[in-house]
């Protein structure tokens, strides 16, 4: 698939200038806000899910409009405006190092779900998981204020240092014959919920869509390591990873992939790159400063550094990011579990095998340097990195950054301290020297080839 | 003959340097900070010339340094203080591999490779603990100039564990400690051994190897060079221009750029004969 990508001639590049996919990508994610007000008048049940850990193709298989809250809070940091919802929680008696995202959450309902984009209905059903420990502690919120009735999905972990599911080996057979008992008793919950019976054929649709999505998305990801990258992975790809998100199995969401992969394509093949002169390539690994991220991206760019790669795109995919991760849609309910039960272990274990997939990833798309971002209220996406980063500067001597601040609270953005260590890291990179631009291409084109 | 210059704008002094072709320090200026960056980092330009003895016109070439490089108006260039202490420390200390830096508001930890490129570096983020600013709220608290507080410090025979890590709460935590009748050397050694416990654990975070060389205005307190001396098991480097070195680091890319890339030996013979 990878290979195909990168020398087969592009088709369509002239229909292909005419989408541009922030501006599509912005539109779509309001259409969706519109559609979430208008829910309650047109009788339309809501469920609030995350972005890990879902089961959205079955709630989509009932026709649930979704809402997003982790994406409701970026979004308010997105809009600037989260620091005022953050108060209105501290006000209440928040503590300050409670996960921000949860803030501003809660800042919405004191606000009485006004929120920048518009007002989000009240849920009837919220998914929450152990894909991360707030999730439930989130969702209990939900539940004592609102009245929300939550399922949560128990999604099998880690047992053990070093220990993986394999697919199809016995303990994965266990783990989604767990998740698919979970799933029938969410599918009774939700046709009680809603009225409506379960339809298998409905369900095996949004997965064959969810599927289309997935092959674009990986080709996507593999257009970046072409040099120059075409997109910048923690700004561009975080609209694309939104949309990838808001409408998982949706005909839009397919059809916004499939033409963000020609337009790249189109890109690619004119040579044109996110930034005029690509000086140096790089891997960002944690969770966007939603807040300040084109700032960010600003300070990195007036380099000619451009992120090639973030592991976000992966972690926040929901598990849609391994062209393995295929739907059987001849046994839909089943391949969902069992590819539940995967992309969790995979998330779960993230943290335990990061160095080893950060370090595929510095090769596959042949980068100079990695930049982590710790987040300061969220110690779950952040405390590996010492090691991992350790890791790869010992076993790579590839140059890395460590900055901190967080995904929406303001106050945490430090903007002469950052600059400071950004800058202080080009000088390095600049010391050290990078490879030519002709040399490099071959290395990313030799990279891609491999993968 | 021609210069060139360094101007470390920091958050609580400006450092200037001036160096000839040689790389030979032949004038240097410290002022303290004023409201206006831009006109103390003029202010500390001129008083290095003057201190060089040497007009404006000699100087070819001008950077800046600190959280202030971009204040440094007459400048040609602007360098982070990372790349310009690991530099600076090169050439004062050419075995140095680890460079600790603690100024006013700022701790930083460098790993400095063989061939003198910065590996690794790390800062404090976000909070003062650890930064001279510690030092200052002790000095507040005890009445005492911040040069006398080392010397008082190595007096202790009981050294009383200071918990905060907050500058602003180690104030009253001070106080605290004077009110129950604990001896002053005992409470300042605490805020000592505070300090130097921050900014050792920064330099784990990079990696602490042989030589160290400590450089920014705190180098100037013997307690604490005593401390970082015990911390890392072995002596560490101190200049007389420690404090100095982020400013010469700025001079010395400065000097890059006017006369061309040269060895650093060159520059060590020269700072040894000055």
């Amino acid at each position: 698939m990878t290979t195909e990508i990168l020398e087969a001639a592009p088709a369509g590049t002239v229909a292909a200038a005419d989408f541009d996919p922030r501006v599509e990508g912005q539109r779509l994610i309001k259409d969706w806000y519109a559609g979430l007000a208008e829910a309650p008048r047109r009788g339309q049940h809501v469920a609030n899910v995350f972005v890990m850990g879902n089961a959205v193709e079955i709630l989509r298989a009932f026709d649930f409009q979704l809402v997003f809250p982790e994406i409701n809070s970026l979004q308010t940091g997105v809009r600037k405006a989260s620091g005022e919802y953050i108060r209105l929680s501290e006000d209440y008696g928040m503590s300050p190092d409670v996960c921000s995202y949860v803030k501003a959450d809660v800042g919405l309902m004191l606000k009485e779900n006004e929120h920048p984009v518009g007002r989000i209905p009240k849920a009837h059903l919220a998914i929450a998981s152990n894909m991360c420990s707030t999730f439930i502690k989130w969702a209990e919120i939900w539940e004592r204020w609102l009245k929300v009735p939550t399922f949560v999905l128990d999604l099998p972990g880690q047992r053990a240092t070093n220990w993986r599911v394999r697919p199809g080996d016995a303990q994965h057979a266990a783990d989604s014959r767990w998740v698919e008992a979970q799933f029938r008793d969410l599918i009774e919950k939700c046709e009680k919920i809603t009225g409506k019976r379960f339809d298998i054929d409905r369900l095996a649709e949004v997965e064959e869509r969810v599927n289309q999505m997935v092959f674009h998305w990986n080709n996507v990801m593999a257009l970046n390591r072409m040099c120059p990258a075409p997109y910048n992975a923690m700004l561009d790809g975080l609209t694309y990873i939104g949309i990838m998100n808001v409408y998982r199995g949706a005909p839009e969401g397919v059809e916004f992939m499939r033409r963000l992969e020609r337009q790249l394509k189109a890109k690619v093949a004119r040579g044109e790159g996110r930034v005029a002169e690509e000086r140096f390539r790089l891997l960002f690994s944690g969770t966007p400063c939603y807040v300040s991220m084109r700032r960010l991206v600003e300070l990195f760019e007036t380099w000619g550094g451009v992120f090639a790669y973030s592991d976000y795109l992966t972690f926040a995919a929901g598990g849609m990011d391994a062209g393995e991760l295929v739907y059987d849609t001849s046994r839909p309910l089943e391949s969902l579990a069992e590819i539940t039960a995967l992309a969790a272990q995979r998330g779960l274990s993230n943290q335990f095998f990061a160095h080893e997939r950060l370090e595929q990833q510095i090769r596959d798309y042949a980068v100079d340097g990695i930049v982590f971002h710790g987040i300061k209220s969220c110690r779950f996406v952040s405390s590996g990195m010492a090691d991992t980063r350790d890791y790869l500067n010992k076993r790579l001597a590839v140059p890395s950054l460590y900055i901190e601040s967080d995904l929406i609270d303001p106050r945490y953005w430090s903007d002469a301290q950052i600059k400071n260590r950004v800058d202080a890291f080009f000088e390095a990179l600049n010391q050290r020297g990078v490879p030519p631009p002709g040399d490099r291409k071959t290395i990313a084109a030799e990279a891609g080839r491999a993968a | 003959m021609k210069y060139v210059a360094g101007v470390d704008v920091g958050s609580t002094q400006t450092k200037a340097i001036i160096i000839d072709r040689n790389k030979t320090i032949v004038g240097r200026a410290l002022l303290d900070m004023e409201t206006s960056m831009a006109t103390v980092a003029q202010d500390a330009f001129r008083a290095a010339l003057e201190n060089a003895d040497i007009t404006e016109g000699e100087v070819l070439r001008i950077a800046g340094t600190g959280y202030g490089r971009y204040k440094v108006t007459f400048g040609h260039e602007q360098v982070t203080e990372i790349s310009c202490h690991a530099r600076g420390a090169i050439a004062l200390f050419p075995g140095t591999r680890t460079v600790i830096d603690i100024g006013g508001q700022d701790t930083k930890a460098i790993r400095v490779k063989p061939d003198g490129q910065v590996g690794d570096f790390t800062m404090n983020d976000k909070c003062a603990a650890g930064t001279g600013r510690f030092l200052g709220a002790a000095s507040y608290a005890l009445e005492m100039s911040l040069a006398d507080l080392g010397p008082l410090a190595l007096k202790s025979q009981n050294p009383v564990r200071i918990t905060t890590t907050c500058t602003v709460f180690a104030e009253s935590e001070i106080i605290s400690h004077l009110a129950k009748g604990l001896l002053p050397e005992d409470v300042l050694m605490g805020v000592h051994q505070a300090i130097t416990s921050r900014c050792v654990s920064l330099a784990r975070r990079v990696g602490i190897e042989s030589e160290v060389t400590f450089t920014g205005g705190v180098s100037r307190n013997v307690a604490v060079v005593k401390l970082i001396e015990q911390a890392v098991g072995a002596p560490i480097n101190v200049s007389p221009d420690a404090h100095f070195c982020g400013a010469l680091g700025a001079a010395l890319f400065a000097h890059d750029r006017a006369f061309g890339v040269q060895s650093e030996d060159q520059a060590q013979t020269a700072l040894a004969a000055a």
